[in-house]
């Protein structure tokens, strides 16, 4: 059996640090597999796990529609394929965003996790904050936590399990197969979140 | 990780606080410069409007940048440039979700509070307003909310990178809807680029500090920046972009994103535009997709456009020595 491949889903935003970031992970795992930028649906069918990137949600999921590739994840998704939601990807995972200020948004998602998410919770960029976070469920006790602009989850379904939270709010949770943090790990030099996935995706694999 | 090259570490727009039971910390270079990587691959637009801003973001804008006048019309209207009224960026930013930017005059220290204060999400220093100080950019290292600076080559870029700039930006000559100048600056720093980097490889340090000295920058900047071949931040082009084909060139060329001015809004079609220059830069790898992108567009209803060799008013300069 090959390597496994991985995809970071490239429409908009910083597909290149959680590319860099996956090849890390996996070198020192020390495990085969390849890791590409993805943004049609036939590179997203062949696929054993997928990264969708910090970005603009409105943007990434308008233009993941306009060919298919959002209607193809939503497949895989329902295959159990793992997926990393980061930032604006794990609004795009969510059944339900709203605006903090704005209000309820009709953009497209990818209506699987089970969460009402929050955008903009923290604030605006002056508000954006770094802050030590533990991921203790997945047996991270420290993480350096880079929230930008970064959403909260305001409920969370029965089948939805919370990894962690920051006072209150809740920043990480995971769903089956799915992984959804308002954190930016691909930001920092810790490896542990991306290591996390793609042990996810080799225990699927 | 991102590069945090000629980052000041402990500056003034560094706060720390506590926050319920976890100590924070806001207006690091990470924050500052990670806002503008979550803009890769995206298009800002200027607007002037609350329904310009609506019309951006339904297009599928990663952010807006708000000012007083397009750069198309301040060129016309001549006189001083400054920042747009406060309540109207205000009404922006409480009418659309995505990043709201907006300009401030080169220098102006307090319009740049002010705007910090009003909580926009970046800062442009731009030359398309009047400068107020021709000698000395703002020290950005004194905000907490991030800037954008325009630069026609290297050591422009360099230098405001050094005085706390997170992101980048081509000058080209705005509000003329002519790329050339805005190809002429990335291709300047793509190849000043390539030049301190086969220095880099050939290990000759002497040379490197030799530039560093010609670009009036740090020998630490200019050799963190050598090694990684391309600069420490996010560098979008800017300048003149009025077509989808014009994102797309400008994308091939090495440019993380772009800013779209008067291109937009001084067309006759606005709407299709906006969408047809988000769809270009997003699929600017595939000719395809550029094409469907451009087919979208009449180019009877693009701006007219100015030849920048009869331009009085050349606003790249602005700046441009310190």
């Amino acid at each position: 059996m090959s390597g496994i491949s991985i995809g970071v889903l490239a429409v908009q935003g910083d597909v290149a640090e959680n590319i860099m970031a996956t090849k890390m992970a996996l070198e020192e795992l020390g495990l085969e597999g390849i890791v590409n930028e993805v943004n049609t649906p036939e590179q997203i069918s062949d696929l054993d796990g997928l990264i969708i990137p910090g970005g603009e949600s409105t943007v990434i999921g308008t233009l993941s529609m306009v060919n298919g590739s959002l209607k193809k994840i939503k497949e895989k998704i329902a295959g159990g394929m793992p997926v990393f939601g980061i930032c604006a990807g794990m609004i795009l995972l969510s059944k339900k965003a709203k605006d903090r200020v704005i209000g309820e948004m009709d953009q497209p998602l990818l209506d699987y996790l089970d969460v009402k998410i929050e955008r903009n919770a923290f604030g605006r960029q002056k508000d954006s904050f770094e802050s030590e976070i533990s991921i203790d469920k997945i047996c991270i006790s420290k993480f350096p936590g880079v929230f930008i602009r970064a959403p909260s989850i305001l409920e969370t379904g029965k089948n939805v399990e919370v990894l962690s939270k920051f006072n209150e709010k809740i920043i990480a949770v995971k769903q089956g197969n799915v992984v959804g943090t308002s954190f930016h790990p691909e930001l920092t030099g810790d490896l542990s979140l991306h290591k996390y996935f793609v042990n996810l995706i080799k225990a699927k694999h | 990780m991102i590069p945090l090259s000629g980052d000041l570490g402990n500056s003034k727009g560094v706060v720390r606080e506590n926050v319920g039971s976890f100590s924070t910390t806001r207006g690091t270079s990470t924050l500052k410069r990670g806002f503008a990587h979550m803009l890769k691959n995206g298009v800002v637009m200027d607007v002037t409007t609350v329904e310009q801003a609506q019309i951006a973001e339904e297009a599928g804008a990663v952010a807006v940048m708000v000012l007083d006048k397009l750069p198309s019309d301040v060129r016309k209207a001549g006189g001083v440039a400054r920042t747009a009224s406060i309540r109207i960026i205000q009404e922006i930013m409480d009418s659309v979700t995505i990043p709201v930017m907006a300009k401030c005059r080169i220098g102006h220290v307090y319009e740049a509070m002010v705007l910090q204060e009003t909580n926009v999400d970046m800062i442009d220093e731009s030359e398309v307003l009047t400068p107020a100080d021709e000698n000395h950019h703002i020290w950005k290292w004194d905000f907490t909310t991030p800037f954008v600076n325009g630069a026609r080559n290297l050591g422009e870029a360099l230098r405001r990178i050094e005085e706390g700039a997170a992101m980048i930006r081509t000058k080209g000559e705005p509000g003329t809807g002519n790329v050339a100048e805005a190809v002429i600056h990335i291709k300047n720093v793509n190849t000043e680029l390539r030049r301190i980097k086969s220095i880099y490889d050939a290990g000759d340090e002497q040379d490197l500090i030799s530039v560093a000295r010609e670009l009036k920058v740090s020998y630490s900047i200019l050799e963190e920046t050598a090694s990684l071949g391309r600069l420490p931040v996010v560098n979008f082009a800017a300048g003149g972009i009025s077509t989808p084909a014009d994102a797309a060139y400008l994308m091939t060329l090495g440019c993380d994103g772009v800013f779209v001015g008067s291109g937009i809004f001084k067309a006759d079609d606005a709407k299709e535009r906006a969408q047809a220059i988000v769809l270009a830069t997003t699929f600017w790898e595939d000719p395809d997709k550029v094409k469907e992108a451009q087919k979208m567009i009449d180019e009877r209803q693009s701006m007219l456009g100015l030849d920048v060799k009869n331009l009085d008013l050349r606003m790249q300069e602005r700046g441009s020595t310190a």
